[in-house]
């Protein structure tokens, strides 16, 4: 057991962010199933964190509430915008979640309760590691079962058309709007476990960057099924301290991965379609 | 035959800024036959499809369904109220399996709530199983039973319009819109879609058909009305719309020289 | 004080302008939101630093070859990623994230070859003198940076209202497949737009490396940001839009910096995008502009 403690003690920090980014890329991923390219996870996953840190630090809230409270107030917001914002699509949604984003950044960088540059010091370490792993687990059955659901086929069909979708009854609006809230729950859940293991949060976090980077692990990954996700988040947390070495060039090999996968899997690194392939080929083989 | 009128369109027109493209169009689909629209390239047809499946909405005119006035409402609330339709170039769901393309069909009469998904309840479960065999059953009526686990875009073309049929067959349509279903097909799979076209009148259903294959729309279809310019210019049994001398002017006429 | 600021605002406005001129015009033509263009911006400050300071170029030569550079690495973009992904028909998320790896690229690299530090100009390279409009102080830095700025927009835009090219690009605008049809060589101008607006966004990183004589690797964020923002003010993929949009966010900067707090400039400024883009996401002086597939 003294290697483990050594480890957690090192690393604890490192396997945490890998939870959390890991619900962060699912977050997404729901609303890309819907066909939603969305860059507000970030912003959602911003008020869900100081939510949950003002709650924490001005009332005193148990930690399970605090953690009801950090999903639930960003998917008020997303109920809230999302009736206007889901009517635009494509680059357009992009473009209005991103403006959305910013306002959000520059509204907690400018407010007195939420410390604003300087953001939220002193939140207490609350989040231990198997509330990370239970939510993530509880997250992964939760779209899982939707996926197998009419939920799940009637987003993948408003992803691949969404005039056809209507025409099998599917109410686009609605779905829409249950994906792209459901994703703000996920995110705000993700940013209020953040918020109670690093002490200390900043409006920098969630900028455009990091919403990038949340869209980044999903598509690395791939986004056919849930293992993509998982996978990309790993690996974009991992890769720059597997990188150490390299120093100032280390993110240009986090570049270097995101373009040649971008170029060489083009469903992400988790194709079960390409694994599917294989196989048939195998099989056609024997055949 | 006292068949009562299922979709009765009266005095539609649409236009696009100042392009007219339908004018006082007026017909009746009865229920229990199979109904026939034709006209040459352009003349409207889709149009037709388009404002009564609500992806349109008519310029002036109204159009009902079952008595129920369709007009203003949104496709998929038309779909409930039991009409379903095909495209004229494909609209299946190419990343996902036969059998999940025709269970989206299903979407509407799948009724387990979130918790029901979440927990995966009995009645869920139960509700899932029944619409997968559903499925399968609707499959191999096309056909496509063998392929179910398939993803659709690996179909032939004339099993995509095979899957798209069986899809919409899948929403429980009372009238079935079909718009030209056997293009690209060869004659034996014509004949086959003839016969299972019959078949789903014969059950009491509605189809209202877009054709251009003149043969297949004849022998098939118990009214045809034709469309010239956004215009009936005819309507009636095949026969009368055959000797129609409107009819082979503007359109028959013009398809004996081609 | 107010001219002051206005004659601020009519430089820093140029230079935005310029940036998302390149910005939309990829967007315009490609269809791509190349997020790697705040990257390519900074590389060009750095291009032109580099050929002063270890080249002895004068000024004007350095400004020509960081337009060269900057320009060479878009064209390296489209012909090593953006083609092929076009080939097979990506969907446009993935265009996007595969320029947000090159952004990261370009970034990491400048931090690894000219370190994390602020860079600047040698004093005497910049040029001098200063005289006084009125009660403005004009520096002939200032001057320079808008004359240039406004140069090379207007032959942007004789190049695209006046000429063949113009006429295949907007034709390309409108659909590629036509235009394809209409035998204009669409890989080509493809090539050509994305060097000519990386170069426009390398000019632009040079002027703003000038303006403010502060280089950092990270220099391309903020400015990509305002591209942003500028491009959903002017319309996307509208080059008129584009120079009107970027000199409005350049006076509503220096304007909301000088008598409101500089952050809340921001706020309101991405603020009122956001509604724009929920009334008008053509923009707020863009045409509706939908392309057919």
């Amino acid at each position: 057991m003294e290697w483990f403690n050594d480890f957690w003690s090192t690393y604890s920090t490192l396997v945490f962010s890998v939870g959390v980014h890991a619900l962060l890329a699912l977050s997404i991923w729901l609303t890309l199933s819907c066909g939603l390219l969305s860059l507000a996870n970030a912003a959602f996953m911003g008020i869900g964190a100081y939510v949950s840190a003002l709650l924490t630090l001005q009332l005193g809230w148990s930690f399970p509430a605090v953690l009801l409270a950090g999903g639930l107030a960003p998917a008020l917001v997303a109920l809230i915008i999302g009736a206007p914002v889901l009517r635009l699509s494509g680059v357009y949604l992009a473009m209005a979640t991103l403006a959305f984003g910013e306002v959000v950044r520059i509204t907690v960088l400018n407010l007195e309760i939420t410390g604003g540059p300087e953001g939220l010091n002193g939140i207490p370490l609350l989040t231990e590691g198997w509330h990370i792993a239970l939510i993530l687990a509880l997250t992964l059955y939760g779209l899982a079962r939707l996926r197998r659901s009419k939920v799940g086929r009637a987003f993948e069909a408003i992803k691949e058309d969404e005039v056809a979708a209507r025409l099998m009854g599917i109410d686009v609006d609605r779905y829409k709007l249950l994906a792209f809230v459901l994703g703000a729950v996920i995110a705000g859940v993700a940013g209020a476990l953040n918020a109670h293991f690093t002490f200390f949060i900043s409006p920098r976090e969630y900028g455009f960057e990091n919403a990038v980077d949340i869209i980044t692990m999903a598509v690395l990954g791939g986004t056919a099924n849930l293992i993509g996700p998982v996978l990309g988040a790993s690996i974009i947390t991992l890769l720059p301290e597997l990188l150490r070495s390299l120093h100032d060039f280390r993110s240009f090999v986090n570049g270097a991965v995101l373009v040649l996968v971008v170029l060489f899997l083009p469903k992400g690194i988790w194709d079960p379609r390409r694994f599917r392939g294989w196989l048939q080929r195998v099989k056609g083989g024997r055949a | 035959m006292s068949d009562p009128t299922l979709l009765s369109i009266r005095n539609v027109g649409k236009h696009f800024g100042g392009l007219h493209v339908l004018q006082d169009v007026s017909f009746e689909v009865p229920a229990g036959s199979i109904y026939g629209l034709i006209g040459p390239n352009g003349a409207g047809k889709t149009t037709v499809f388009n404002l009564v499946t609500g992806l349109l909405e008519p310029s002036n005119g109204t159009i009902e369904f079952m008595g129920n006035s369709l007009v203003g409402l949104p496709p998929q609330r038309i779909t409930h109220r039991g009409i379903a339709r095909t495209f004229q170039n494909i609209r299946i769901f190419k990343e996902m399996s036969l059998l999940e393309n025709v269970m989206v069909g299903m979407h509407d009469h799948l009724n387990y709530s979130p918790a029901a998904i979440f927990f995966n309840t009995g009645a869920c479960r139960s509700a899932e199983k029944r619409a997968r065999e559903r499925a399968f059953e609707l499959l191999s009526w096309v056909g496509l039973e063998h392929k179910s686990d398939m993803l659709a875009d690996n179909l032939s073309y004339g099993d995509q319009r095979k899957l798209e049929f069986a899809r919409a067959l899948a929403t429980e349509p009372k009238l079935l819109l079909l718009d030209e279903p056997v293009a690209g097909m060869n004659p034996s799979e014509k004949t086959i879609l003839m016969e299972e076209i019959r078949n789903i009148r014969d059950r009491g259903y509605g189809v209202f058909m877009i054709e251009h294959d003149m043969r297949f729309v004849m022998g098939l279809c118990d009214r045809i009305a034709v469309l010239n310019f956004g215009r009936i210019i005819a309507e009636g049994t095949p026969d009368e719309v055959r000797n129609n001398p409107d009819v082979i002017e503007a359109y028959l006429g013009k398809e004996d020289e081609a | 004080m107010l001219e002051q600021q206005l004659l601020n605002a009519l430089t820093l406005g140029s230079v935005y302008a310029l940036f998302a001129l390149g910005f939309t015009l990829v967007f315009g033509v490609l269809a791509v939101i190349n997020l790697s263009h705040g990257a390519v911006f900074m590389v060009g400050s750095y291009a032109a630093l580099a050929l002063v300071t270890h080249f002895d170029a004068p000024l004007w030569l350095a400004i020509l070859g960081a337009m060269l550079i900057s320009g060479t690495i878009g064209l390296l973009v489209d012909v090593l990623i953006l083609k092929p992904l076009r080939a097979r028909n990506a969907p446009h998320l993935i265009p996007m994230i595969a320029t947000i790896g090159v952004g990261i690229m370009l970034t990491s690299a400048a931090q690894g070859m000219f370190g994390a530090e602020v860079l600047r100009f040698p004093e005497e390279t910049l040029p001098a003198g200063e005289f006084i409009v009125g009660n403005v102080h004009v520096r002939a830095l200032e001057l320079a940076i808008v004359a240039i700025a406004f140069i090379l927009m207007a032959v942007l835009f004789t190049l695209i209202k006046r000429t063949q090219l113009g006429r295949a690009l907007r034709a390309i605008a409108e659909s590629p497949k036509a235009a394809w049809l209409l035998g204009i060589n669409v890989e080509g101008l493809f090539h050509v737009t994305s060097f000519v607006a990386a170069a426009l966004g390398g000019v632009a990183g040079v002027l703003i490396g000038l303006d403010f004589n502060a280089i950092t690797p990270q220099m391309g964020q903020p400015i990509l940001h305002k591209g942003i923002a500028v491009i959903i003010l002017g319309g996307m993929g509208d080059i008129r839009g584009a120079l009107i949009g970027g000199l409005f966010l350049g006076f509503a900067e220096v304007i909301s910096k000088a008598y409101l707090s500089s952050q809340m400039g921001d706020a309101v400024a991405f603020g009122l995008l956001f509604l724009i883009l929920l009334v008008r996401p053509s923009g707020l002086f863009g045409r509706k502009l939908e392309r057919k597939a």
